[in-house]
């Protein structure tokens, strides 16, 4: 951590010192095709500065005071929920926490129904994870509240991309030219596909490297139509990995051997699993990412997952900060 | 009304000096001193007092910087946000005598919410208060303990500081602004 440059600009009065932001327009966050790279850098900047308030014996701000954030969540979570709830409550806010498969949700509620009624007890956010793909933009359309995305199905996951993205920030400074490779179940991850739109900002490149049946149909049509020309393709492990700066595994639910997408565990674990031997093929400081949760000798070995090039404790740390700044920019002050 | 300069380069390292005499003659010396400049502009003015005890007494005083924003009581009936910033104190304040830092004193609503974040970092001796410019119109129960220059204003006037580390040049000058316009808080 250094003395932050100070910003330019001319310092009229007391009240008016800090710099003001006028470029924040989102009022939810879906997902981050539609981030720009200034407001990316602008939740970076936001959430190095709570970085500092985790460093401290009180973590507390009053912020958020009086303001109730919701989470919903309807499919099972353990790190996300916990992080997006410590995050508001390091701000000042009141948290709510609904389990949906315990609500009336499980009497047959319907999903904008149950958000209607968190409406109506004037919550500040909603913080919801779904099942569903394009399950919060349905909120979204439907509510006034404030809606950030925790994962909806396979489609995104925006503050695990920006917390991955973060990370790497603070460990290489200037990602451009590095080299990131995501390894594993890409048809099912909603995390590699936040981190395709996050990082397209930043003058990386990203490989995305699996067997053929855990990439995704249409993803090289995406790909091209919306010219995300940073990232690749590639199905051999030591092709991709070779140079990389970071290598981040996915989980891999051992449900996907049944739906025959792999043929065995065993012959997934040759190809595509993340250990020391197959590192060394990448640079020689490689960072190792995991969004967790991991399935340790599957994935990941544990010497690596445990090793001096992880970063996965950081990610978890670093996320809390994110969620700060991302609750900060949605339910700090009016936006409407 | 163009802009009006109150006090150039010179009178304001004079006031510093001045200031930074009251300081150590108010704390008797400059052993147990730290100091904390609240961003953007008391930083370096902190950093500028640092340096004039430096030569006076030949001791290294530390200096952080606050960011407030995440303090102000205003943050949720803004129509705009603040980006927040980094605050930086690399030293434990608890047991010293903490001298806040800020370049213009007006309706003490900053250091107010300075106070809060400070209580936060840990528990100092005692909170004395610097400013470069007091201009007046309190709103609050707070005063400075040490005042570079007292200019008494109207609220429709703007005081600007200018600070070579920031501005690239060093002033203090005084400009009418439309009426209303200053109410933005």
């Amino acid at each position: 951590m250094s003395l932050s440059e100070p910003r330019q600009g001319v310092s009229t009065k007391e009240t008016m010192a800090q710099p003001s932001i006028d470029y924040w327009k989102h009022r939810h966050v879906l997902d981050l095709d539609d981030f720009s790279r200034e407001e990316t850098d602008l939740v970076f900047e936001i959430a190095e500065g709570m970085v500092e308030i985790l460093d401290r014996d009180v973590k507390k701000v009053p912020t958020l005071r009086g303001k109730t954030i919701a989470t919903m969540f309807f499919e099972p979570s353990t790190r996300t929920r916990a992080s997006f709830e410590m995050a508001a409550k390091y701000l000042g806010a009141d948290t709510i926490s609904l389990d949906a498969t315990r609500s009336s949700v499980a009497k047959g509620e319907s999903l904008v129904d149950s958000l209607r009624t968190l409406q109506a007890l004037e919550v500040d956010a909603i913080i919801m994870r779904h099942n569903c793909s394009g399950a919060p933009y349905l909120a979204a359309q439907n509510l006034d509240t404030s809606i950030i995305n925790a994962g909806d199905g396979w489609h995104a996951h925006p503050s695990q991309g920006l917390l991955d993205i973060f990370t790497m920030r603070q460990q290489l400074g200037d990602l451009k030219g590095r080299k990131a490779v995501i390894v594993g179940d890409i048809l099912h991850s909603r995390v590699a596909r936040s981190n395709i739109w996050g990082m397209r900002h930043y003058g990386m490149k990203l490989v995305l490297c699996a067997p053929p049946t855990l990439i995704p149909h249409g993803l090289r049509d995406m790909l091209e139509k919306y010219s995300l020309n940073h990232v690749t393709i590639e199905h051999n492990l030591d092709a991709a990995i070779e140079n990389a700066d970071i290598v981040m595994p996915l989980r891999l639910q051992k449900e996907r051997q049944q739906s025959g997408l792999i043929s065995s565990l065993r012959e997934y674990i040759q190809g595509y699993q993340i250990n020391s031997s197959r590192l060394a093929g990448a640079k020689p400081d490689v960072l190792v990412m995991h969004p967790g949760p991991m399935n340790e000798g599957a994935e990941i070995s544990p010497d690596v997952a445990y090793g001096t090039r992880s970063l996965i404790e950081q990610q978890v740390t670093n996320g809390v900060a994110v969620r700060m700044a991302l609750l900060y920019l949605i339910a700090g002050g009016k936006n409407r | 009304m163009p802009e009006k300069i109150l006090l150039n380069s010179s009178d304001i390292e004079r006031a510093l000096v001045r200031v930074a005499h009251e300081i150590l003659e108010r704390n008797k010396g400059a052993t147990n001193i730290v100091f904390i400049g609240i961003k953007t502009r008391g930083v370096p003015l902190a950093q500028r007092l640092a340096s004039i005890i430096r030569t006076m007494e030949q001791v290294d005083i530390p200096v952080g910087s606050l960011d407030i924003t995440l303090y102000r009581d205003d943050v949720s009936s803004l129509s705009f946000k603040h980006v927040v910033q980094q605050t930086y104190v690399p030293f434990d304040i608890t047991s010293k005598h903490l001298i806040l830092v800020d370049d213009v004193f007006y309706t003490g609503r900053s250091i107010r919410a300075a106070l809060d974040a400070l209580i936060d970092l840990g528990r100092p001796e005692s909170i004395q208060l610097a400013v470069l410019i007091d201009r007046g119109h309190r709103e609050l129960p707070i005063r400075a303990d040490f005042v570079g220059k007292n200019i008494p204003t109207a609220r429709n006037e703007e005081i600007k500081v200018y600070l070579s580390e920031v501005d690239a040049v060093d002033k203090v000058t005084v400009m009418r602004t439309e009426e209303g316009k200053n109410e933005l808080k």
